[in-house]
C-alpha cells in the first residue's frame, strides 16, 4: 500500500487544564477526500490548528506522520513547504501586506523548498492569473493587503486562491463553506475539485452537509467531544445531518 | 517600566556656568549684523534663567538629559579640517536624490560638498550665515520668529551659539520640483563636540517645496548636536518637509523644528528618529491662518538602548484648521519611545478638526512606550481625537504567514515593515519615499533583535 499522507495515532492535545482532542486517529491516503463533521466546540479547529502548527497546545499523547515525518516536530512554515495547506475558518486581516508581495514570497519560499527555480515576474503573473480565472477571483484581491477589508466570503474565497496558487499536497479546509452563498460555494467546490490531483488529499471540516454535495468525499468522520466517534462512506454526512450529532452520538454509543 | 526619577534638585548653576563663560568668548568672536548678536544674548539669558530640564519638568518627565547637561560640550567654532571626501557622502540615505543638496560639516558650510542645482528665479539655497551678510532683510523678517528661546533651553543655547545653517527660501509662486537636501555630518572622534545647526526655510505665498533635513555620522562618537529649524510656510503653499535623524548609536541629538503655517496651506512633515543614543525632536507648528491643512508625520525605529524622544504642540490659532499628527514606533532591546503630542485650539479656532495617534509597538519585553496626550480646548466647536496604542506583534498575524510557508522572521518583519509603511506611505516625494522604504526594510534585516520573542 502506498505511504499515507497523514497518518494520526491516538493523537489526544488541550490548552492549559482542558483537554480537547482525547485520542484522534484518521490515516488520509493519496488520492482520498476525508470530511471531518461534528458540532461546535467538538475540536474541529483544534485538530486543523495542531496540524497546521498553532502555538498553544499541549499535545498529551499520540503523534501525527505527514508523507513519513514527524508532523509536530515541524515548524508552521516547514509544514507548509512540505506541502500542507490550511485554509482557515477565521483567515486574518494583515492591513499594510501587500496581497501580491506576500503570496509570491510564499509561493517562492515553497518552490524553492521543493527545488524548484523561482519563477520571473512574467511567469508568475501568468500562472496567478490563471488561477485566479479558474476560481472567479478579482483583479483587487492582489491589489489590496491581505484580507484587508475583505467580506467574510471574499476571505474564504482567498483561502481557496491561496490553495490553489501553492498547490499543496493536503489541503485542510476548516469551515470554508460557512458563511457562503450558494454560488460562492460551488466556486470553492468548483476550485476544490480542480486542483484535486492522484497524488494529493483533502481534509474537509465542515459544519453541514451541504458543501459535500460538490466535494464528494470517500470518507466521512463525526467528531465529538474530542473523538471521532463514527466514520464511514460519504453517505455517512448525510445520516448525520438527518439524525442530528447528538442522537447519532447517542446510538454510536451504545453498542449494536 | 519607568526610570525612577533623579530626586536631586536641578543645579542650575553648576551646569550652566561653563556655557556663560563659553558664551562671553564666543561672543568677542561672534559676527553678523548687531540684531543676531542681540538674540544670542537674550538666548544665553533664557537658558541661564531656564537651565536644562530635568525628570521634574512635566514636558521631560521620560527623558533625561543628565547625560548632556553633565557634560561639557564644546562647540566647535571653527570649522574642522578634516575633511570630508565627497565621495564619503555616498554612503547616506538619499545621496542618490537628484536636486540641491547643501552640506555642513560638523555645523560648518561645506560648499565643495554642496551642490545647488539651476532653480527658478530668486529661489535661494545657501548656507545662514551666507545669507545673514547677502539678504540680511529677508532673514530679519524670519529668523528668531518661530523658535521660541525663552520657552526651551535647548533652543536659547541654539540660539545663543548657532555658527551656521541652511537658509532656504522660495519666493511666492515659485516652485522647486526636486527636493532640496540639507546634509549635516559629523566627523567627531571624540566625544563632547556640539554643533548647533540653525536652518530658516521659507516658502513664500503659493510656493511649493520639498526639502529633506538629514542628519548622519561618519564616525561614532558621543557627541551633541541641537539644531533648530524654522520652517515658514506662507498662505497657499504646499510644503514637504522630511526631518531625518540617522546619527551615531552614542550621540546626543536634541532638535526644535518650530512651524508656522499659512492660510489654506498644506503642509506636511515628516520626522524619522533611526539614530543617536539620546534624540528629542520638538515640533512646534502654529497654525495660524484659516482653512489650512498640515500633516505631522513620524517614525522612531530604536534598539539597543537609544532612546527616542517626540514633543510635539499643534496650536490652532484660526478657525477651520485640520492637524493630523501621526506617529509610529517601533522598538526593540532596551530601547524606548517618548511620544509627548499636545493639541491648543485657541478661542475662536472654530471647526478645528485635530487627530493624533501613536502607535508603538514592543518588539522586546524590556522595550517600552511612554505616551501622552494632552488637549487643551478654548473653542467649543471642534474635532479633537486622539489614540495612543502600545503592543506587540500580532501573534495570529504571524501564524498566517508562517502556514503559508513564510519563515517566522520574515514574518516578523513584514509586519513590521507594515507597521512602519502606515508611516512611510505618508510621504509624498516619490524618491524619497522609495529610499526611506528600502532603508526600514534593510535596517529590520540588519536588526537579529527581530528573530526573538516569537
Ligand atoms: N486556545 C484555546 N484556549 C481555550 N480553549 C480552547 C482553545 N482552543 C479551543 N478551545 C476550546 O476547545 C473546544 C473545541 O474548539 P474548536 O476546536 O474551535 O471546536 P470546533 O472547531 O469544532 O467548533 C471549544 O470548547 C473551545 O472553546
Ligand atoms: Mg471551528
Amino acid at each position: 500500500m502506498t505511504q499515507p499522507i497523514l497518518a494520526i495515532q491516538n493523537l489526544s492535545a488541550g490548552v492549559e487544564g482542558r483537554q480537547i482532542l482525547k485520542g484522534i486517529n484518521l490515516v488520509i491516503r493519496p488520492g482520498e477526500a476525508h470530511a471531518v463533521m461534528g458540532p461546535n466546540g467538538s475540536g474541529k479547529s483544534t485538530l486543523a490548528s495542531i496540524l497546521a502548527g498553532r502555538d498553544g497546545y499541549n499535545i498529551t499523547g499520540g503523534e501525527a506522520i505527514y508523507c513519513g515525518k514527524d508532523l509536530l516536530e515541524l515548524d508552521p512554515e516547514e509544514r507548509a513547504r512540505e506541502g500542507l495547506f490550511l485554509a482557515f475558518q477565521y483567515p486574518v486581516e494583515i492591513p499594510g501586506v501587500n496581497s501580491t508581495y506576500f503570496l509570491k514570497a510564499a509561493y517562492n519560499e515553497i518552490r524553492k523548498h521543493r527545488g524548484q527555480p523561482e519563477l520571473d515576474a512574467m511567469e508568475y503573473l501568468t500562472f496567478v492569473k490563471e488561477r485566479m480565472k479558474i476560481l472567479n477571483v478579482p483583479e483587487d484581491f492582489l491589489k489590496r493587503p491581505v484580507n484587508h477589508g475583505f467580506s467574510g466570503g471574499e476571505k474564504k474565497r482567498n483561502e481557496i486562491f491561496q490553495m490553489a496558487v501553492l498547490e499543496p499536497k493536503l489541503a485542510i479546509l476548516d469551515e470554508t463553506d460557512s458563511g457562503l452563498d450558494i454560488d460562492a460555494l460551488k466556486i470553492v467546490a468548483i476550485g476544490v475539485n480542480k486542483l484535486k490531483r492522484p497524488a494529493n488529499a483533502q481534509l474537509v471540516i465542515t459544519h453541514y452537509q451541504r458543501l459535500l454535495n460538490f466535494i464528494v468525499p470517500d470518507f466521512v468522520h463525526m467528531l465529538y467531544d474530542g473523538r471521532i466517534v463514527r466514520s464511514g462512506g460519504k453517505e455517512l454526512a448525510l445520516e448525520l445531518e438527518e439524525t442530528g450529532y447528538e442522537l447519532m452520538v447517542n446510538r454510536a454509543a451504545v453498542p449494536a | 517600566m519607568e526610570t525612577k526619577t533623579d530626586a536631586k534638585p536641578k543645579q542650575p548653576m553648576m551646569e550652566n556656568g561653563p556655557y556663560l563663560e563659553k558664551f562671553e568668548r564666543f561672543e568677542k568672536g561672534a559676527k553678523g549684523p548687531a540684531w543676531v548678536l542681540a538674540a544670542r544674548k537674550a538666548g544665553i539669558s533664557h537658558f541661564t534663567e531656564l537651565g536644562f530640564p530635568t525628570l521634574q519638568d512635566e514636558d521631560w518627565r521620560f527623558t533625561n538629559v543628565a547625560p548632556i547637561a553633565k557634560r561639557p560640550f564644546e562647540p566647535v567654532v571653527e570649522p574642522t579640517r578634516d575633511a570630508v571626501a565627497a565621495k564619503a557622502l555616498n554612503q547616506f540615505t538619499f545621496a542618490g536624490l537628484s536636486g540641491s543638496r547643501i552640506v555642513f560639516v560638523n555645523g560648518h558650510f561645506a560648499p565643495e560638498l554642496s551642490s545647488v542645482a539651476k532653480l527658478a528665479d530668486g529661489v535661494k539655497v545657501m548656507s545662514l550665515a551666507g545669507a545673514l551678510a547677502s539678504d540680511t532683510a529677508l532673514v530679519e523678517k524670519h529668523l528668531f520668529r518661530h523658535a521660541r528661546a525663552d520657552a526651551n533651553a535647548f533652543t536659547a543655547l541654539n540660539t545663543a551659539f548657532f555658527q551656521d545653517g541652511a537658509f532656504i527660501c522660495v519666493p511666492a509662486g515659485k516652485a522647486v520640483a526636486e527636493p532640496i537636501q540639507i546634509l549635516y555630518v559629523s566627523t567627531a572622534k571624540d566625544n563632547g563636540t556640539t554643533a548647533h545647526p540653525r536652518n530658516l526655510i521659507v516658502a513664500e505665498r503659493g510656493s511649493q517645496v520639498t526639502i529633506v533635513e538629514s542628519y548622519a555620522s561618519l564616525r561614532d562618537a558621543a557627541d551633541f548636536t541641537n539644531s533648530v529649524t524654522e520652517l515658514v510656510a506662507g498662505d497657499n503653499a504646499a510644503v514637504e518637509h522630511l526631518k531625518f535623524q540617522d546619527e551615531s548609536q552614542q550621540a546626543f541629538h536634541i532638535a526644535t523644528v518650530a512651524a508656522h503655517f499659512g492660510r489654506a496651506s498644506n503642509v506636511v512633515t515628516h520626522s524619522i528618529a533611526l539614530g543617536a543614543k539620546l534624540s528629542r525632536t520638538n515640533i512646534y507648528a502654529t497654525l495660524a491662518g484659516e482653512g489650512l491643512e498640515c500633516i505631522l508625520n513620524g517614525l522612531y525605529l530604536t534598539r539597543g538602548e537609544q532612546l527616542a524622544d517626540h514633543y510635539m504642540i499643534v496650536e490652532h490659532a484660526q478657525p477651520h484648521g485640520a492637524s493630523h499628527e501621526y506617529f509610529n514606533g517601533i522598538l526593540a532591546d532596551k530601547s524606548k519611545g517618548v511620544f509627548h503630542g499636545r493639541i491648543l485650539v485657541r478661542p475662536g479656532a472654530q471647526k478645528t478638526d485635530a487627530k493624533q495617534t501613536n502607535k508603538n509597538l514592543l518588539l522586546s519585553d524590556d522595550a517600552t512606550a511612554n505616551t501622552k496626550p494632552q488637549l487643551e480646548i478654548y473653542a467649543d466647536d471642534v474635532k479633537c481625537t486622539h489614540g495612543a496604542t502600545i503592543g506587540q506583534l500580532d501573534d495570529e498575524s504571524i501564524f498566517y504567514l508562517r502556514t503559508r510557508g513564510i519563515a517566522l522572521e520574515k514574518a516578523r518583519r513584514m509586519l513590521i515593515h507594515a507597521f512602519a509603511g502606515e508611516i512611510i506611505d505618508r510621504i509624498r516625494c516619490e524618491p524619497v519615499r522609495e529610499e526611506l522604504d528600502k532603508l526600514v526594510w534593510e535596517r529590520l534585516e540588519q536588526n537579529e533583535q527581530v528573530a526573538l520573542n516569537p
